[in-house]
């Protein structure tokens, strides 16, 4: 399992420094930096612009490889570079990670939790009305995209904020600045910033995770040792939880070890909705502002997020299913 | 006239003991389909009821019925009393806390029958907390001393392994254990034995026997074989769409039967103690569907006894016996009919009595056999195929991006064998043991891995594109399962005149109907789709589709393994009767020994990718000289009764070995019975040291062949004649 898990790790490693390589040189041709100096009054001069550039590593009259050397030799240092203002982009990408981490993490959680347990009972009442419904539901959710979906959870959190007088919802940001009401009052206050956000997380991955877990589990509940599981004189409901969903979670565990990977990088609707400030929304405004070097930092971080949870679900299979841990 | 029975097959139940199960007027119906209607009987204390009949015929249905595991969609109605209490439409709870402790269930395939992520040690200790205070402790210790009671080695250890690191005996090994768990008063056996391999089955029989010795329960044994039933049950249960069809002791049952449909059954089973001398009958047409009964009695559209009166109500069981009962107007002809011109029966019984008699007459018997063999001997023909010093190797491969070469899996390991014109091989061996890879390889005409394949008096190492599409007309192959292998979306006639357009023929109309009723089908069903035929007829189409192109080999792959025993008998009549009018040959691969005996002249006995035995086939079955033909041979269950009880099985210990790691020398040492018992510490030498080649054994050299150092001939089948 070691050997097996080292060999993994080193493939993982090749696969993160291509992924890489491959997101700073094509952010470096394809963004320019310099046009960020076309439109200031007064226009700087050319050598000024020209030695800024070079002193961001974004100058783009150094030949690419020699600025992909620069980078990289400080990637291999820790140090993912400046951005276009100046400022070190570790800095920046470390407090918009942990932004992300804390509004991904809930929604996650709660997406699969409520997937699981949602498919698992449609399953067990297969064409029943609880069947039916959260069918339809799951479909219709799918079915709108996550902006027209944040937007709506926004307008209903109004009205019923305005229903019962008091800001009960908090629509936008992580907390309310200047707050001085203690440890529980700053607490609440981030569960309602938090409130809206994680729904709207949470209602897609509910939707995709019931799907997947009704399959599975349908594919279960007729299997011969769910049978057996009977026979031994265990209850429906023990049968079921214990044997059938058991067996049913494998699958689904391992598929949500990689969703939770690609959300790190891949809630920027709902973070530039609901005014989260982290890595997605992060990625469209360094786009915007020819940003290379973050851009560059965050594909790393993507790559790695990505396999981080590859690995995560190589292990959990393991953990969960003996069948592949031999060898 | 009776046979000698043993003190616990004693057929009069003893009115004391009250019975275990009481099932009366049983009925089961899914939407207005009736799958189970009116079945009754009774189990008692120790006693073992064999439960026969086809698929669809109702037995596992009234297994699940009994047990109350039938999903919801099912309607049950009747009466199944345990001990009294009433268990149809008794809440669930109740049947919970009898479930696994009162009556338990082992199932017919142990590869799902585990839940895969627990271990098996937790599964089995699982079955005991549900029943029983006991600590988790206190229950693994009872799940090791139940694995160790049903043979698994080394217990402890085992018993912390997961399902698929057991092997299919194994796992129904730790099936059984798991239904003794809480010493049950009734356990019910769904084909236990049906995915096994014979040697395996022999095994996990003797396992249940002990089971029911250690607990005193009752057994209902569910299966479609009759040898199975013949040497355990004491009472058996027919059934025939849905419904018991005939029931009795099962002495009355083999040999007096009194409802057509059973006499038909026993006729149609392949037997390992009868060749081809005795033809089989099958039984006509199909079983009918439960959805569309026919008026009457529904054996009725194939019965030979069949009259008028039969159409109009379906019969009662009458009793034709003490507690013999069958659902037959004409029950009292059959038995004149039996009187008259079916005396075999209780004559070899009588033989089974007097065994000096009857060894005079099997030996005037063999002499025959002996000079028939010499003549099977003598080259009959020019040789069709020819298989070399064949190998064939799979690496084994592991790892996901990077794939290493861990291990090497000799699935043929150097196998020869030749088939002459107008000749039929076997080549017979247990799951794992290559003949389907050789079947494979011999298919591709390719060059193999190492030594030759002749067809047709040609390398296949040397032969070009043109030559190797003319050799395929002369080389068809049948498939196993007669629906898969057929296209469902091609006519039966687009199905059966694929192969002549291939090979350039045009109006393919007036051949396609020959080759249907060649076959016996009807050539106005051309236009038909494979799902509108039963299995039987399935295969049928394939046989057919295969003759297109009027080939001289014909490949067999279990050809009737998938078919039940009454159809069965139809299709292995017609390869016998097609080979004889075209002069065709056969290779025919199979597990089932009683099968070959019926269609082969020659066989070639296979264990881990070598030919063990090879020979005619009455040379092999009436005296193998291998341990390991002996011992598959006497693994085969016969389908009589007072045989079966008297005859000695050599048990074989453990499972096949990997084909990644064979073992040194002799393949077979590991499990050999002589290896272990007879031979001298010096003479084991040579086993573990040389691996055997295949030589002659006999006085006069004759065909038979043997790869063993010591092989000597010895009857298995029979049991009166032992070693000579």
């Amino acid at each position: 399992m070691a050997g097996f898990l080292a060999r993994r790790l080193l493939n993982y490693v090749v696969l993160v420094a291509v992924a890489a390589s491959l997101a700073y040189m094509l952010a470096a041709t394809a963004l320019d930096p310099r046009s960020n100096y076309a439109d200031r009054t007064p226009k700087p001069p050319p050598a000024v612009i020209d030695a800024q550039l070079t002193a961001l590593n974004l100058n783009d009259q150094v030949p690419l490889l020699e600025r992909y050397a620069v980078w990289a030799g400080g990637v291999l240092h820790g140090d993912l570079g400046k951005s276009v203002t100046g400022s070190p982009v570790n800095d920046d990408i470390a407090r918009r990670a942990g932004v992300t981490f804390r509004l991904v993490l809930l929604g996650m959680i709660v997406g699969s939790v409520g997937g699981v347990l949602l498919g698992a009972l449609a399953a067990v009442r297969q064409y029943g009305w609880f069947d039916r419904v959260s069918t339809g539901l799951s479909f219709a959710v799918l079915a709108v995209p996550v902006v027209v979906l944040a937007n709506m959870l926004i307008l209903f959190a109004t009205w019923v904020n305005d229903r019962l007088g008091t800001q009960v919802f908090l629509v936008s940001g992580e907390y309310t600045g200047g707050l001085d009401t203690g440890f529980w009052g700053s607490a609440v206050d981030r569960i309602q910033h938090l409130v809206l956000p994680t729904v709207s997380l949470s209602l897609a991955l509910v939707a995709v995770f019931s799907r997947y877990q009704r399959n599975m589990m349908l594919d279960v509940l007729g299997a011969d040792f769910v049978r057996t599981a009977r026979a031994k004189g265990l209850s429906r409901r023990a049968a079921l939880t214990r044997h059938a969903l058991r067996t049913a979670l494998v699958p689904v565990m391992t598929y949500f070890a990689f969703t939770f990977g690609a959300l790190l990088t891949g809630a920027t609707f709902t973070e530039k909705i609901f005014g989260w400030h982290g890595l997605g929304e992060q990625l469209i405004n360094s786009i915007f502002t020819n940003d290379v070097n973050t851009v560059a930092a965050i594909a790393l971080l993507a790559a790695v997020a990505v396999l981080c949870a590859s690995l995560a679900s190589d292990l959990l299979h393991a953990a969960l299913d003996p069948r592949v841990r031999a060898g | 006239m009776t046979p000698a029975t043993t003190p616990e097959t004693a057929p009069a139940p003893t009115p004391a003991s009250a019975p275990v199960l009481d099932v009366r007027d049983l009925g089961v119906s899914f939407g207005d389909v009736p799958a189970v209607r009116g079945v009754s009987f009774e189990v008692r204390p120790g006693e073992v009821l064999g439960v026969v009949g086809e698929s669809g015929s109702g037995k596992s249905v009234t297994a699940s019925a009994i047990m109350g595991l039938l999903p919801s969609s099912a309607r049950v109605s009747g009466s199944v009393r345990l001990h009294g209490r009433e268990l149809v439409g008794a809440r669930d709870k109740e049947l919970n806390a009898l479930r696994g402790r009162a009556m338990s269930m082992v199932f017919q395939d142990p590869l799902s029958a585990l839940t895969p992520v627990y271990r098996v040690g937790d599964q089995i200790a699982e079955a005991v907390r549900v029943h029983q205070r006991v600590t988790k402790e206190q229950a693994l210790v009872k799940a090791v001393s139940l694995l160790d009671l049903v043979g698994i080695p080394h217990p402890a250890e085992r018993a912390l392994a997961f399902p698929h690191e057991f092997s299919g005996g194994m796992r129904q090994r730790a099936m059984i254990a798991m239904a003794i768990a809480n010493d049950p008063d009734l356990v019910i056996c769904d084909e236990p034995t049906t995915a096994l391999d014979v040697t395996i089955q022999a095994q996990v029989l003797e396992v249940l026997k002990k089971a029911r010795d250690e607990t005193g329960a009752a057994i209902i044994m569910i299966t479609h074989d009759l040898g199975v039933v013949a040497g355990l049950a004491d009472r058996v249960l027919v059934m025939y769409a849905g419904r018991p069809v005939e029931v009795g002791t099962v002495d009355d049952v083999y040999y007096r039967p009194r409802m057509p449909y059973t006499v038909g059954l026993l006729r149609s089973i392949p037997r390992v103690d009868r060749g081809a001398q005795r033809r089989l009958e099958p039984i006509e047409g199909s079983p009918p569907s439960p959805a569309a009964l026919p008026p009457g009695c529904p054996f009725a559209p194939r019965c030979p006894l069949h009259v008028a009166a039969c159409d109009e109500a379906e019969p009662p069981l009458f009793e034709t016996g003490p507690g013999h009962l069958a659902a037959c107007i004409r029950w009292e002809d059959e038995a004149a009919s039996e009187a008259g011109e079916e005396p075999r029966s209780p004559e070899e019984t009588e033989a089974a009595e007097e065994p000096e008699a009857a060894e005079e007459a099997e030996e005037a018997g063999e002499a025959e056999e002996a000079g028939e063999a010499e003549k099977a001997a003598v080259p009959r023909g020019e040789p069709v195929l020819r298989v070399e010093g064949l190998v064939k190797d799979y690496p084994l491969l592991r790892g996901a991006v990077f794939k290493r070469r861990v291990g090497t899996v000799h699935a043929v390991a150097g196998i020869d064998f030749t088939i002459r014109e107008g000749e039929t091989l076997g080549l017979v061996g247990e799951s794992g043991c290559g003949k389907t890879t050789t079947l494979l390889e011999i298919l591709e005409l390719a060059r193999p891995q190492r030594g030759r394949v002749v067809v047709f008096g040609h390398d296949t190492a040397r032969l070009g594109p043109a030559e190797r599409m003319a050799i395929r007309r002369d080389m068809q192959v049948v498939f196993q399962d007669p629906l898969a292998s057929l296209d469902p979306r091609m006519t039966v006639h687009d199905v059966v005149a694929e192969p002549l357009r291939t090979h350039g023929l045009r109006d393919t109309g007036r051949r396609v109907a020959e080759l249907l009723t060649l076959v016996g089908l009807e050539p106005a069903h051309a236009e038909r789709y494979p799902q509108d035929f039963s299995g039987g007829q399935r295969q049928r189409v394939g046989i057919a589709r295969a003759l297109a192109l009027e080939p001289r080999l014909l490949v067999l792959d279990e050809p009737v393994s998938a078919l039940d025993v009454s159809i069965q008998a139809g299709v292995i009549n017609l390869l016998a009767a097609l080979k004889a009018r075209l002069g065709l040959s056969y290779l025919f691969v199979a597990h089932d020994l009683a099968v070959v005996r019926h269609i082969a002249d020659r066989v070639a006995v296979m264990y881990l990718g070598r030919i063990a035995e090879i020979g005619s086939v009455d040379a092999i079955y009436d005296a193998p000289a291998h341990p390991y033909t002996q011992a598959l041979l006497s693994a085969i269950p016969l389908p009589d009764p007072a045989r079966e009880r008297s005859r000695r099985r050599i048990l074989l210990e453990g499972d096949l070995p990997s084909p990644a790691d064979p073992p040194s020398g002799c393949r077979f040492r590991t499990r050999c019975p002589k290896f272990r018992t007879v031979l001298t510490e010096d003479e084991r030498v040579l086993c573990v040291e040389a691996e055997p080649d295949v030589l002659p054994v006999g006085e006069p050299a004759g065909d038979q062949g043997a790869a063993c150092h010591y092989a000597e001939k010895l009857d298995v089948v029979q049991p009166r004649r032992n070693s000579r």
